[in-house]
């Protein structure tokens, strides 16, 4: 599942009936499991408590370990094609394959490079507030998986 | 000037009688802005975070008249309920008592222990005979076997209460991420998810039926078009997700669209409800009023709730034809913090403003209101919830010191 990788103190799982607790103290909560619609209710919701779909990943696993990882922001045409587009979505939804193929290394490594360059602020796409290009954030975070090596 | 009700009021302040006049005149003005200059100078800043929810005494009214006054007091029924209910709903007759407000309570206890429905029959029947309720949240036990309905979802129904209706607005002295938020939710109460209807034709596989009638949503569209009208509010949002539930949700749709174009003045858009969730969490400032089925109701007023700084202050009103029941919006027990005196009174004690409102009483109800709302923003005393230390008896004994420093006629402190 998704790179978190805390223990948490027990293993009781409890029930929460309250989105009011996600909206003041998401940081409360870890795990959660859930329906259909509710899923897809609090996977936006949450979304939007950390930076909107942009940067969200996501995995739908299957029987057999048959898994599809994608983003789950829009096609964008606005802005396709013009070297835009933020790629972290896509990106660490392509982390979440990697741990899911057992390649964690690699996994945590451009995770760590991509979350540096973010906080780094210096080569940001538009939505995130700067004004880089695709490329140029994409080399950004390539240099530093060089750097780590 | 006519008036609907069979009786007219005792000698009634000269404020009653000028808003009464300008509300037969049928005008389709925010009545809340116009008396926000006869009130502002007596009432302070406070006034204008929250307006008094005036009712319109025609025909075409949203709510309905109370009964009768008898001897010139109102009987209201009270259901205390579980957890916290019953501490706050003391708090609330305290007040009551201490202003002097003309409202004798019948109290009803329910008790969510039982699996019999006599105690929420009786609850019920109190609220047919007197028009108006005040409630506590009454518990839904999961211990229960699923035979054994939600009693306050019970008292929804058989009572009819379609609109439950909830207006968030952030208030100055609670300190929130988002800020100038000010939402007015329209939820439809008595169907949709809610509807109790669930089978397993198969072990191991479970159908539950979601109903929509285009009788309730037609309902429900009108209710909020006709109440944005009546405050004098620019837009309109249906909540719905009917790209998936087509049939369901686009019913809904549909009916709130048909209802829209009665409303010209009044712009109309819709939302899918995931991305509801996600804009309220970034950007709430930009919604008025909203409109929707039932559990993407509990969904959004929750988060919304949650925006403005918790269940601890945001009362609910649930509203049908016939009768209204006023309660917390987000239908907490809150059964962990009660009995400790810990509890934000707030959300109750302006509950019950919306009570004294919808009968009238538009003195009492603006006098308990400001109290409150200065306890909050000016005295700034707030209960553990909104990041405060004071207990719930030392906020209601500073509403009650703020009443009484107004000047208004009180009983013993």
């Amino acid at each position: 599942p998704a790179g978190a990788s805390r223990s948490t103190p027990s293993n009781t799982p409890t029930s929460c009936g309250c989105h009011g607790c996600m909206v003041q103290d998401p940081t409360q909560f870890d795990v959660l499991v859930m329906p259909n619609l509710y899923g897809d209710i609090l996977s936006d919701l949450c979304a939007g408590l950390i930076g909107g779909l942009g940067v969200t990943p996501s995995g739908n696993i299957g029987a057999n370990g048959v898994a599809i990882f994608e983003s789950v922001h829009g096609t964008a045409p606005d802005i396709a094609g013009l070297d835009m587009a933020n790629p972290t979505a896509l990106l660490l939804s392509a982390v979440m394959m990697l741990r899911h193929m057992g390649l964690h290394d690699h996994g945590n490594k451009i995770q760590t490079a991509c979350f540096d360059t973010i906080r780094d602020k210096k080569v940001l796409t538009k939505d995130l507030g700067g004004n880089s290009k695709c490329s140029e954030f994409t080399a950004e975070i390539c240099r530093r998986i060089q750097d780590l090596d | 000037m006519e008036l609907s009700r069979e009786l007219s009021p005792a000698p009634c302040a000269r404020s009653d009688r000028f808003l009464i006049k300008m509300a037969s005149h049928g005008a389709a003005l925010s009545v809340s802005k116009m008396i926000s200059p006869f009130w502002g100078g007596r009432l302070g800043n406070t006034m204008k975070v929250f307006g008094t929810t005036l009712t319109s005494h025609r025909n075409k009214s949203l709510h309905t008249p109370p009964p009768a006054k008898y001897g010139g007091r109102h009987t209201v029924t009270l259901i205390p309920g579980d957890g916290i209910g019953p501490e706050l709903l003391n708090h609330v007759r305290e007040v009551f008592r201490f202003s002097c407000v003309p409202v004798d309570f019948e109290v009803v206890h329910v008790n969510s222990d039982v699996q019999t429905e006599e105690d929420i029959n009786n609850a019920i029947t109190a609220i047919r005979r007197n028009g108006v309720a005040l409630k506590g949240n009454i518990e839904t036990k999961h211990t229960m076997p699923p035979s054994v309905k939600s009693r306050n979802n019970l008292l929804r129904t058989s009572l009819d209460l379609y609109a439950n209706v909830m207006h968030c607005q952030s208030l100055p002295g609670v300190q929130t991420r988002h800020k100038n938020i000010d939402i007015m939710i329209i939820r439809e109460n008595t169907e949709g998810e809610y509807s109790s209807l669930e089978h397993e034709s198969v072990s191991g596989v479970v159908e539950s039926l979601k109903i929509i009638t285009r009788n309730n949503s037609l309902r429900i569209a009108d209710y909020a078009f006709r109440l944005a009208r009546e405050k004098g509010r620019r837009r309109v949002t249906a909540v719905h997700k009917a790209n998936i539930m087509k049939l369901g949700d686009g019913l809904f749709l549909q009916c709130c669209r048909e209802v829209a174009s009665g409303y010209p003045d009044i712009t109309f858009d819709s939302m899918i409800v995931d991305n509801t969730t996600m804009q309220l969490v970034s950007k709430p400032q930009q919604f008025d009023v909203m409109v929707m089925p039932n559990l993407y109701g509990n969904v959004v007023s929750n988060v919304c709730a949650g925006l403005v700084g918790g269940p601890g202050l945001v009362p609910g009103a649930n509203y049908g034809r016939d009768y209204a029941v006023f309660e917390t919006a987000t239908r907490n027990t809150g059964k962990s913090i009660a009995g400790r005196n810990i509890a934000n009174p707030t959300a109750m004690l302006l509950a019950s403003c919306m009570m004294l409102d919808h009968l009238q009483l538009y003195d009492h109800a603006s006098s308990i209101r400001n109290a409150v709302l200065t306890t909050m923003n000016e005295t700034r005393l707030h209960t553990a919830d909104i990041g405060g230390q004071g207990t719930t008896s030392e906020v209601v004994q500073s509403v009650m010191r703020v009443i009484q420093s107004k000047g208004q006629l009180t009983s013993e402190l």
